[in-house]
């Protein structure tokens, strides 16, 4: 037990409520999220070391043993999900200093920015899952406000029924809490894993409640057929909103499901795990449609956004190790890239004043390191080795492969083939072909925009090139989900 | 007891959902006030209702209430008035901007306003 499992949680929290009593004060508003974010990269570095050293970290707030109390849980998973957390979220601060506006920062962005970081770390670490919908709607409220920060007409029509789509899934959450208390009498992750796996065999009503949570993170995480709020209302909000949005939200919900399906939902994995794999295939196929019908940039990195979803939640359906790794490598994978596109598209459209693909071209010329940043990541999304989308995509190949079930690898195959033509589009549409816009005609300028959109670029480039170093922390989170003993033995005895 | 809690809950959910696929925006947010209502009553019921003392420890009862559906639901109440407050908001700044309170005319267009 240490104390050092809350930090993540407490350093964005403290800073949101001290930004609360300094609105007018812009300039120490951006030094102090920029600290708390550089901060929050460093305790983060120093959990995943003692992790590796000391095995899973665990606190219990308030002093209250396990099953009874709160307990936080930071073992490998967590952690290195928080980890990207941290780093993509300090990007794409970065990137709102120089593209949000004056009006929006006055109005208290950076605060809540904030308090939508701590919401979705709290998700990653808490180990009681009635606290887990507790975070969930710090996060939510958080986005809620985010979504519709500036008011604009398009924002109030599309964060209408976000809102209204959140809260009945979020009613949903509730009521799975009540059943799952009501059959097994426990709400700790650990304590629900071991209940679970002493019933005897085949209780159905277990599969009703997998199923109910299935739709709950289903919807906040954007997974076949829940996924139709998604497309508009993430392409509403300003570019930097839209980054974090598309990067850390949804992959809270994906978060959800892997957790609750490697560790708690094990007792009937023939019927959970096959509609899990075959929901996921869907939503690829599904995601990479809507990817190609759009003519608008914005819209066909917010379908990607659903492709992911899908690649990720296959791995979690193999219940194989490789599948696994692949799921988490890949998990990573996208929260980093998905991060950069959605910057980059953002200074694409600053640049061009439009998000319409057939109303810009030719940006290359007057933006080169824009230009090739966005072909890097494209490659690097869609798996080109050596960038860090080809490892995910291996472990899950070879998991699927491991599994028996070879026509979803072959619906994956078909829809990176179809995600890497529908992002290719956008570069040569776009960035190659005939110049229309003059230097002086461009509608912004990039100033400040691309430093973030590098240092996610080259996260990207690291975790390809760097996949030897970060092997064995991958494994390790692996190993716990597969092994749910070790989750158990952590948390339940000290 | 319990049946009759479970059949209020139901009840609460079936008005709740009626008033949500309506079009109108405030009888929209006062159906998911409704559902949540519901989801909290089915909290409570699904933990089993009054089976012992107060969970108040030193009265010599044999058997005491089970205090952690009522800590939860607690929590869940808070939440979910905040989030209906906002809602009511929110729905009414939609009302001011787009001059509608009719969600069929808010629905999405391609076109980029």
């Amino acid at each position: 037990m240490t104390n050092l499992v809350i930090l993540p949680i407490l350093i964005p929290l403290l800073t949101g409520v001290i930004l609360l009593f300094i609105p007018k004060n812009i300039p120490f508003q951006k030094i102090l999220s920029l600290i708390s974010g550089l901060s929050l990269i460093s305790v983060n570095i120093f959990l995943i070391l003692n992790i590796l050293n000391n095995g899973i970290q665990t606190l219990e707030l308030g002093g209250w043993q396990p099953p009874f109390g709160i307990v936080l849980v930071g073992d490998m998973l967590a952690v290195l999900l928080v980890t990207t957390t941290s780093t993509v979220s300090l990007a794409v601060l970065l990137f709102s200093f120089y593209s949000i506006g004056a009006e929006r920062e006055k109005f208290y962005y950076y605060p809540f920015y904030q308090f939508l970081i701590t919401g979705v770390i709290g998700a990653f670490l808490t180990g009681d899952i009635f606290n887990l919908f507790v975070f969930f709607e710090v996060m939510l409220i958080a986005s809620y406000i985010l979504i519709v920060h500036g008011g604009t007409k398009v924002q109030l029509r599309e964060s209408f029924k976000y809102v209204l789509v959140n809260i009945i899934s979020s009613a949903l959450f509730v009521i799975g809490v009540a059943y799952l208390y009501a059959v097994t009498g426990t709400l700790n992750m650990a304590h629900l894993s071991e209940r679970i796996g002493s019933l005897e065999t085949g209780a159905p009503i277990l599969t009703v409640i997998a199923v109910l949570f299935l739709i709950v993170f289903g919807l906040k995480g954007a997974l076949f057929p829940l996924y139709f709020w998604l497309p508009a209302s993430y392409a509403a909000p300003p570019s930097a909103i839209a980054a974090i949005f598309g990067a850390l939200l949804t992959k809270v919900g994906i978060y959800s499901i892997f957790r609750t399906y490697s560790i708690v939902f094990i007792h009937d994995t023939g019927y959970t795990h096959q509609i899990l794999a075959v929901l996921a295939a869907i939503t690829m196929l599904a995601g990479v449609i809507g990817a190609i019908a759009h003519q608008d940039v914005k819209k066909i990195l917010v379908y990607n956004v659903i492709v992911a979803v899908g690649f990720v939640l296959f791995g979690v359906a193999t219940l194989t190790e490789a599948g696994f790794m692949g799921a988490i490598y890949y998990l990573i994978h996208d929260m980093v890239i998905k991060g950069a596109l959605f910057l980059m598209i953002g200074a694409m459209v600053v640049v061009a004043g439009t998000s319409h693909l057939k109303e810009m071209s030719g940006l290359i010329k007057h933006h080169p390191k824009l230009g090739w940043m966005f072909f890097t990541a494209t490659m690097a999304l869609v798996g080109v080795p050596p960038l860090s989308g080809f490892i995910g995509k291996l472990l899950l190949v070879q998991g699927g492969v491991d599994s028996g079930q070879y026509w979803i690898v072959a619906v994956m195959m078909l829809t990176s083939l179809l995600v890497m033509y529908s992002m290719i589009r956008i570069f040569l549409n776009g960035f190659y072909g005939k110049i229309i816009l003059k230097e002086a005609d461009q509608y912004g300028t990039t100033k400040g925009l691309l430093f973030p959109c590098a240092i996610l670029v080259a996260v990207s480039v690291f975790l390809g090139l760097g996949a030897q170093a970060l092997y064995p922390l991958v494994a390790t989170a692996a190993e716990t989900l597969l092994q749910p003993e070790i989750y158990i033995d952590a948390v339940l005895k000290e | 007891m319990e049946i009759l809690m479970s059949i209020l809950a139901g009840i609460l959910f079936m008005a709740g959902t009626y008033m949500v696929l309506s079009k109108n925006m405030i009888r929209i947010i006062i159906g998911t006030a409704i559902i949540s209502h519901g989801a909290h009553v089915l909290l409570l019921t699904m933990a089993g209702l009054k089976t012992g003392a107060p969970p108040l420890l030193g009265l010599k009862a044999s058997t005491y209430t089970d205090p952690l559906p009522q800590a939860l639901i607690l929590t869940a109440i808070v939440i979910s008035f905040g989030v209906t407050s906002f809602f009511i908001v929110l729905g009414y700044r939609a009302y001011k901007e787009t001059g509608t309170d009719d969600t069929e005319k808010l629905r999405g267009t391609d076109s980029y306003d």
